[in-house]
């Protein structure tokens, strides 16, 4: 009775098949290994990420719901309050429908944290398209920024920063990660538990209809070729019914009447059911014909695997039923009694009175986990050995040195990305005191002095010239743009997105990756607090880069000296944090590695980049200290576009010039001007404050170069590059509309 | 003052209005839930920004029929002061309590950022700590806030001196570039004929506090307790 094509569908092997039975001690019935499809999927069961995932350090002093334990990761800030936050894809569901995977993404992500009784208080998007040359390219990145624009909009949520990248690996399968932050009392956080034998589920929010069907096994953990066949898989969202949802759950949390909260999201009431009831010790047992539905005919199958929207599971204290139904019908939100906690630990799956499925949870939430064996392919051998130095030094073309930096900051890649985010409500709430735009925002947490910075970052280019530097260099850079801030790194949280991890070259680069971002965060002493995996992003055999993304949570203890890229006055002193003046690393052939200026304006992608772990967290150290002792007036992660680029948009920000007095001696002008070395910052500091920071850089042993000064309105990087700041203003702000021809 | 703040489904300026008047302000405040149809004493109504019953249909269609409208529009009748900001401007004009409609931006996007305003008028209750012609700067956050009348009505409206807000450059000059959403004749705020009901597309409590970005949005509400004092001094 089980064939392929079924398996297929549900995307299991025949072996896990077979592992299914054994373990049951019979064959399972349909329903029952729909279950398992969902529930054994990557996208729920992490069966070839689980062994590596745990390589991420995930304890730390603040860490209150560490990595796994719950929908979203926890840390305390202070005041009895705590920090909740994930990080989640939703690229598959992107690339078939923009607008509603899009859409949708946040939807589920904002659901991961108020289902833990958290307000949410910021949304930060992290996209990733192909080149905006090609129409369906401008089609996805146009409904995609559409999509989250109206749901996150409607919902009332600040949308406070995140990344757009554009590469032609992403070209069909563009990445959609959305990350959402939430403020919680530390002591009224809820947990998404099912026990206590006698206590009652009911299912609250939209009607269950066919949409989403094997979102989780089918979309999210396998490759696909004809997206068609698949659209219906895409599940379309409600944002208004979305706003009462969450504004019922935190009044019902306050409550004290429920024991648990969950929401339905991948694999819909199957995986909230399971997952809820395996945490709580207990099993749960489902009547389907008590679920509310929008069509006729649905089968158990369909209501267990449905991944309609806007859906929480409530477990209710037993008595307490008609008050939360009271509770829920002031916001117009239609609940039901859908089943009961079991003192047996297994989901039995009623259909009235007939039991239609019924499988012990164990087995159920333990998937067999892979370990496999990696290897770098030949390809990425080849361009790592590319010798650079074999390059001309020099900007394609005939183009001058300051044609080519204008070039960079018109490039979609560089180019200011607020003809995105001003689609996006980023003052809501009104605690946006740094917004989009600049390394990192800033929020303010009202009836304290302390604020937030949070960043999301990851260079997916450099992970697939180097996983493990580029992973490594994922937590750097996210870090870094939060100390720009004036934040301390307090935790992170991770969406690995990579290919099919069946592929030697693609879970070698996922086993790198991890280990690079590992040894960072163990330097930076920052835990992984929560995250989520995306695999199997490829289309016709083509994986996207291996790109995993860092959404980073910083503190500051003080709001009002936060830190902004802007140069402040003239006549500061601008120093690069983390480099000398000799000829070296940061100068030589090795810093164009990866870089957006070989990728951009030479075609190629090619090097080794390198980070140094030690010297990052130096250079970091010296940059927040010297903002905490307002020294430093301005900071900036000095990344994509290197030195040139990040001169010329501290200039822009702040609406002045710089002329530089002294620069490293270049190995090469190109290497000078645009390479990418890791560890360095571009900061700014009142005259009379400059000796005090150079001295705190000799203690810390972080080299530092001074640069020249802030004043006039040219950008003078002599003999190189000599232009108005307005005319980089201008490339810098309009680059990206151009590209998008809107 | 005693200020209600109305909540619909759908709401979210709710809370920011409720912070600005109750800990910036030190205003009394309680919120009003789209059910009730009392105002509970509030000398001052506020129906704040959101997308009132999700606004599917056009925005502010529905909550005009919340049984709270009812006594919105009878407060006003006799006088009330009642603010609406974004939403609550689009729920102002839907009702009827002012003239025009807000359709969709020219450009078909969300706009969120900051606009200079001139205020074109000092003398109503939400503008009166203001200087004639002052430029305020305050943020926006809408989709549907291209103001649209017919031309008699804009014409009565210009007589009347009912526009009290429009779009403009930072030196206050009337320009096409400073209107972000095709506004006719770049309004931005209006009053009723009687100078008691007040709809807005910027939000004025998004910038009551520097750190937020600026305070200008104070002038709006210092300008509502001014009134009441004067009013009170009157009696």
């Amino acid at each position: 009775m089980i064939d392929q094509s079924t398996l297929d569908e549900i995307a299991l092997s025949w072996e896990e098949y077979r592992l299914i039975a054994q373990r049951l001690g019979r064959e399972p019935n349909p329903l029952e290994l729909g279950l398992f499809g969902a529930l054994w999927s990557e996208h729920c069961g992490y069966k070839n990420s689980k062994p590596l995932l745990r390589l991420f350090p995930t304890e730390g002093e603040h860490v209150l719901v560490g990595a796994g334990k719950e929908n979203a990761g926890a840390v305390a800030i202070g005041h009895g309050l705590a920090i909740v936050m994930k990080i989640e894809s939703h690229n598959h569901p992107s690339a078939i429908e923009p607008y509603q995977g899009a859409a949708t993404g946040v939807g589920g992500i904002v659901r991961d944290i108020f289902t833990m009784g958290a307000r949410p208080i910021a949304l930060l998007n992290s996209l990733r398209f192909g080149p905006l040359s090609e129409a369906r390219n401008r089609y996805l990145f146009g409904g995609v920024v559409g999509g989250i624009s109206d749901y996150g909009n409607c919902l009332g949520i600040p949308n406070v920063g995140g990344e757009v990248v554009f590469g032609p690996p992403y070209s069909g399968n563009p990445l959609v990660n959305a990350m959402c932050v939430g403020l919680v009392e530390a002591d009224g956080m809820v947990r998404a538990v099912a026990s206590g034998p006698g206590n009652l589920l009911m299912i609250v929010g939209a009607d269950t209809g066919r949409d989403g069907i094997h979102g989780a096994s089918g979309l999210a953990s396998r490759t696909f070729e004809e997206e068609r066949e698949l659209r219906s898989a895409v599940q379309v969202g409600n944002p208004f019914m979305e706003k009462l949802l969450l504004e019922a759950c935190l009044e019902l949390v306050q409550t004290g009447w429920i024991v648990g909260l969950q929401d339905l999201g991948a694999a819909g009431l199957t995986s909230a059911a399971v997952e809820s009831g395996a945490k709580g010790g207990a099993g749960v047992e489902i009547d389907v014909l008590q679920v509310p539905r929008r069509e006729t005919g649905m089968d158990p199958y369909e209501v267990m695997l449905s991944e309609s929207q806007e859906r929480m599971l409530v477990v209710v204290r037993r008595g307490y039923q008609d008050r939360v139904k009271t509770l829920f019908d002031k916001w117009g939100l239609h609940c039901a009694l859908i089943g009961r906690v079991i003192p047996e630990p297994e989901a039995r799956i009623l259909e009235g009175a007939r039991v239609v499925a019924a499988v012990p949870l164990a087995i159920l939430t333990a998937p067999p986990l892979y370990r496999r064996q990696g290897a770098p392919s030949s390809e990425v051998a080849r361009l790592r050995a590319y010798d650079l130095s074999s390059l001309p030094d020099a900007p394609p073309g005939g183009m001058s040195w300051s044609g080519a930096l204008l070039a960079l900051l018109a490039s979609p890649n560089i180019a200011s990305k607020r003809s995105v985010y001003r689609q996006y409500d980023h003052q809501v709430l009104i605690n946006t005191v740094v917004p989009p735009g600049g390394d990192a925002a800033v929020l303010r947490i009202k009836g304290t002095p302390k604020g937030i910075a949070l960043a999301t970052d990851g260079n997916g280019r450099l992970c697939y010239l180097d996983p493990f530097a580029g992973g490594a260099i994922a937590v750097a850079e996210a870090a870094r743009n939060v100390v720009c801030a004036g934040a301390e790194p307090l935790a992170l949280t991770n969406c690995l997105n990579f290919g099919n991890p069946e592929r030697p070259e693609v879970y070698y680069q996922l086993e790198e990756c991890i280990k690079g971002m590992s040894e960072m965060c163990q330097r930076l002493g920052v835990p992984v607090i929560s995250g989520n995996v995306s695999l199997y992003n490829e289309t016709a055999g083509q994986a996207v880069y291996p790109t995993p993304v860092v959404g980073m949570l910083g503190l500051l203890p003080d709001v009002t000296r936060h830190c902004t890229p802007a140069f402040k006055a003239a006549g500061d002193a601008v120093y690069l944090l983390g480099a000398d003046l000799a000829a070296g690393a940061t100068t030589g052939p090795e810093a164009l590695a990866g870089s957006e200026y070989l990728a951009h304006l030479h075609g190629l992608v090619a090097g080794r980049p390198e980070i140094d772990l030690e010297l990052e967290a130096r250079v970091q150290q010296l940059c927040l200290e010297g903002i905490r002792q307002s020294w430093v007036r301005s900071a900036h992660d000095c990344s994509d576009g290197g030195l040139a680029v990040a001169l010329a948009e501290c200039c822009i920000a702040g609406g002045l010039g710089f002329t530089a007095s002294a620069l490293p001696q270049p190995g090469r002008a190109d290497a000078l001007l645009f390479g990418e070395a890791q560890s360095r910052i571009v900061v700014s500091v009142a005259p009379e404050h400059a000796l005090a920071l150079e001295e705190r850089a000799q203690t810390l042993n972080v080299p530092l170069i001074a640069l020249g000064a802030v004043g006039g309105d040219r950008l003078a990087l002599r003999p190189w590059v000599d232009l108005p700041v307005a005319a980089a203003q201008d490339a810098w702000e309009h680059g990206l509309e151009r590209a998008a021809g809107s | 003052m005693k200020f209600g703040v109305v909540v619909f489904p759908g709401t979210w300026s709710d809370m920011d209005c409720y912070h600005v008047l109750d800990t910036v302000l030190h205003q009394e405040v309680r919120y009003l839930w789209h059910q009730e149809t009392d105002l509970g004493g509030a000398d001052c109504v506020i129906l704040p920004g959101g997308f009132s019953y999700g606004d599917y249909l056009r925005a502010g269609a529905l909550a005009r029929f919340a049984p709270i409208m009812g006594a919105v529009a009878d407060f006003a009748a006799r006088g009330g002061l009642v603010l609406g900001i974004c939403n609550g401007f689009q729920i102002l004009c839907e009702s009827g309590l002012l003239p025009g409609v807000l359709m969709r931006n020219r450009h078909l996007q969300f706009r969120c950022q900051w606009v200079h305003l001139r205020a074109e008028r000092a003398t109503t209750p939400f503008s009166g700590a203001m200087q004639p012609g002052q430029v305020l700067r305050m943020p926006i956050s809408h989709g549907e806030g291209n103001y649209y009348a017919d031309a008699e009505t804009l014409a009565e409206l210009e007589r009347r001196g009912q526009v009290v807000f429009r779009y403009c450059a930072a030196d206050g000059r009337i320009t096409e570039g400073a209107n972000p959403n095709g506004a006719l004749r770049n309004i931005a705020g209006i009053v009723n004929r009687e100078g008691n009901v007040l709809g807005m597309m910027p939000h004025p409590e998004r910038c009551c506090e520097p750190l937020v970005g600026g305070a200008d949005g104070l002038l709006v509400f210092q300008s509502l307790v001014q009134s009441s004092l004067k009013a009170l001094g009157a009696v």
